[in-house]
Parts: C-alpha cells; sequence; structure tokens
C-alpha cells in the first residue's frame, strides 16, 4: 500500500478558490502555476473541478456571502484531502479583525491543515507550503492504510 | 503451422492485456514533450499512472448509480475495440465498438444535472459526429484498395496485414485525413471542445466534470486504451513490417502534439467544417485516384 501514498505525493491536483481576498495571494499563486516555476514536473495540475482535486488554496478572510460555497467547496472534495490557508487574512483575518461581515480566517468555518502567512505570500512562502500539506496529506494517508 | 497461430494469438492477447499500459506510457510521453515545446521541465514519463493509482484510493463520490457501470463501459469497449484490431477482425466492428464506448461516456455526461457535464456531452457527441463518418470513409478506402490489390474486397484487418505492399503507398491522403480523426481522439487543440488535460477550464473540466475518484480512473483508463487502439489503426497504413508502423503511428502522434502546441482551440461549428470537407475531400481524392490509376493501367 505504500504504492498508494507515493502516488498521492506525486499527483496533488489543486482547486483554487478566492474567498474575498484583494487578488494579492491570488496573483502570486497563480505566478507560482505558470510555465516558468513549472509545478506540473511535481504532478501539479490546477483543476477547476473539486470533485477531482486533492489541495485546496484559499486566499482571502471569507465572509457571509461566500461561507456556503466555500463549504460546499470543502464537501465536494473526497478524502483524503488538505486544506491551506495562503495569506494574513486566510490566516486569521488580519486587517480585517473584527469586521461585522467578514469571519476573520477561513478557520472559522473549515478546518484547514497548514497556514502560510505574508501579505502577500511570497511564491517561494506557497511553495514551502505546499511542501508542508504534503506531509501532512502523506500521514493522513498512511493513518487511512491503517485504519484499512 | 499450428504453432505458429497459436504464437500469433499469444502476442494479440499480451497486446490487448498491455494495451492501457502502452497507452498511458503514451500519454506520459504526450505530457513529456508538450512540456519540452513550451521549454518546460515536465512530469516524469510515469506520472499519468501516479494519477490514475491516486484516483483510485480517493474515496468514490457516485454522481448516479448508472455512473460506475457506464465508466466500465467506457473501458470495456474501449478494450474490446482494441481487441477486435489485434486480432484483426472487423474495421467496420471496431469503429462501431468505438461509438459505443464513446456513448457510454456521453450518456453518463448527461446522467447528471451538471451544466458543464451536459455541455460536455454535447460536445462529445459533436466531436464524435465529425470523426465517425471519416473513419468509415477510411475503412471504405482500404476496402476498394484490398479489392484493386487482390481482387477481393474486404473489411477484414487480417487482410491488411497480409498484403505484401503498404497501404500508405496507395492511399497517402486516407492517411493525411487519419490527422483530424487523431486530433479529437486525444482531445487536443484545436479540437479539443468536449474536454482537455490543458487549463481550458471554460467547462470546468466538459464531459469528465461528474467523475471522481475511481470512475474517472476507469475513464482515464478507457481514454488511453482508446488512444492506443488509434495509433493501432494508423500504424495498419504500414502492417508489412511491425516496426516501421510503429514508427509511422508515433510520427502522427508527434505532428498532433506540435499541432496541438501551434493552435487555439476552435469552436465545435470549425471542428465539424474542418474534418468534413477535409476529410471527405481527401479520401474521395484517394479513392478516385485509385479507379483512376485501375481504368488507365498506370
Amino acid at each position: 500500500m505504500k504504492t498508494m501514498t507515493t502516488a498521492r505525493l506525486k499527483s496533488p491536483w489543486v482547486l483554487h478558490f478566492d474567498c474575498g481576498s484583494c487578488n494579492g495571494c491570488d496573483i502570486e499563486i497563480l505566478a507560482a502555476l505558470t510555465p516558468k516555476f513549472d509545478a506540473e514536473r511535481f504532478g501539479i495540475v490546477n483543476i477547476g473541478d473539486p470533485k477531482q482535486a486533492d489541495v485546496l488554496l484559499l486566499t482571502g478572510p471569507s465572509n457571509k456571502r461566500n461561507q456556503r460555497v466555500l463549504k460546499n467547496l470543502y464537501n465536494q472534495i473526497p478524502e483524503p484531502k488538505v486544506v491551506i490557508a495562503i495569506g494574513e487574512c486566510a490566516c486569521s483575518g488580519a486587517i480585517f479583525h473584527n469586521c461585522p461581515n467578514t469571519n476573520g480566517g477561513v478557520d472559522k468555518i473549515i478546518p484547514v491543515d497548514v497556514y502560510v502567512p505574508g501579505c502577500a505570500a511570497r511564491p517561494e512562502q506557497i511553495i514551502d507550503g505546499v511542501v508542508l500539506a504534503l506531509q501532512k496529506l502523506a500521514e493522513k494517508s498512511e493513518q487511512e492504510e491503517k485504519t484499512q | 503451422m499450428a504453432e505458429l497461430i497459436s504464437i500469433n494469438t499469444l502476442v494479440s492477447v499480451l497486446l490487448v492485456i498491455f494495451a492501457p499500459i502502452i497507452g498511458g506510457l503514451l500519454m506520459g510521453i504526450d505530457r513529456k514533450l508538450t512540456a519540452r515545446m513550451q521549454s518546460r521541465m515536465g512530469p516524469p514519463v510515469l506520472q499519468p499512472f501516479y494519477d490514475v493509482i491516486k484516483l483510485w484510493g480517493k474515496q468514490p463520490f457516485i454522481a448516479s448509480s448508472l455512473q460506475p457501470v457506464l465508466a466500465f463501459g467506457y473501458f470495456g469497449f474501449s478494450l474490446a475495440a482494441f481487441a477486435l484490431l489485434a486480432f484483426g477482425q472487423d474495421m467496420l466492428l471496431l469503429i462501431f465498438t468505438v461509438a459505443v464506448a464513446d456513448l457510454c461516456l456521453i450518456v453518463a455526461a448527461f446522467n447528471s444535472k451538471s451544466p458543464y457535464s451536459n455541455i460536455g456531452g454535447k460536445r462529445e457527441l459533436l466531436s464524435m459526429m465529425s470523426y465517425e463518418p471519416i473513419m468509415i470513409l477510411a475503412a471504405v478506402s482500404i476496402f476498394y484498395n484490398l479489392w484493386a490489390k487482390t481482387g477481393y474486397p474486404s473489411f477484414m484487418i487480417q487482410r491488411v496485414m497480409d498484403l505484401s505492399t503498404p497501404l500508405l503507398l496507395s492511399l497517402p491522403l486516407t492517411f493525411l485525413a487519419m490527422i483530424p480523426v487523431l486530433i479529437i481522439d486525444m482531445k487536443k487543440s484545436p479540437f479539443d471542445v468536449s474536454a482537455s488535460d490543458h487549463a481550458h477550464q471554460e467547462l470546468v473540466r466538459g464531459v469528465y466534470t461528474e467523475f471522481s475518484g475511481y470512475t474517472l480512473a476507469l475513464v482515464e483508463l478507457g481514454h488511453w486504451t482508446k488512444i492506443a487502439l488509434m495509433l493501432g489503426f494508423v500504424s495498419l497504413f504500414w502492417a508489412t513490417n511491425f516496426i516501421i508502423g510503429a514508427m509511422l503511428a508515433f510520427a502522427l502522434f508527434f505532428i498532433v502534439l506540435v499541432i496541438d502546441n501551434s493552435y487555439p482551440r476552435l469552436e465545435w461549428k470549425s471542428m465539424i467544417k474542418t474534418t468534413w470537407i477535409v476529410g471527405f475531400f481527401l479520401i474521395l481524392a484517394n479513392i478516385v485516384g485509385l479507379i483512376a490509376r485501375a481504368v488507365l493501367g498506370i
């Protein structure tokens, strides 16, 4: 069953959702996905379909309008999955702290595995975050194999 | 002689078993070559296998109870079509078996309310509509060529394999008409209207949208088998020598990749116009040329 964990680590398909970000972090994510950095050499594919994704990249603090969509997307991703909150807003709400219309961080709505701080998070940090998330994915995968 | 036949059968059986693996390797080579054409490193050649193994281990999300059956059907009928090719059976039967495989995919796409999947299904139907007549015409031109060469008209692939001169020399235009067919079948630009492996996300994932986990893995396996089948069909154009046939198929595969990387996606109307007009005229010109050659006695 070690093959399964290897395969999972070698093909993380990424879904990117902007829940109210200023687009600074989104631009950095897209920069990390461009051919210049060539994320495909690690098997990373930017997929638009939650049903086929493994990694959920989130930016922005999430607000009352889009928390339903966020929950829906999270529930549509099959296990095992990891969630990465990218940017200060997604981690804690940052400058939107105590704003009545925002939730102050995506972890108020769904469980988050990895936090990548920064305003905006730099591509190097994002790549570091994805590497951390893959370690978590391996842990989850091994746990799942033990329970079976 | 009896031993020889059994060895041939064994080779055919092995080919059928390894067809999805050959297709998967071709997909890996495709991703690597595409990356190199875009001056990237690209994923490892085994990447498609990692993807499928991963998908197999995902939590199953089934959109409807019919969906897994149809996913199995897509893979099964593609494999059956490949078996028809490997055992040298009827060409028309092969084309119709591929059509049934495709229909499984289309019905599965229509089997959910997702608008992306529905539009993807419609477009898959249109792409089927554009390449099936060309495939049948290609079979007809091979049929006529067999008639002219051996005096015995036949749709059997075994007869093509038994020919002493390669098909390509008498049917070069039919061979060219196979290029758009292959582009549509591999879901490559400019005709990747129904779904594509690239990040063209206007339809999310087109016909594949509602598949996930092991059903998507089955659909991927079916797609690989279909690519292996189409390239196997193309290699019939030099059936006298297996290695030259394989090289010919790979050359066509490479041409498709070059076209994929140099053209943007066209809309479905252009797809039907291009494949029908170009395909019909190329193959008809080829048949008329053969008849003229026979009449004039050149």
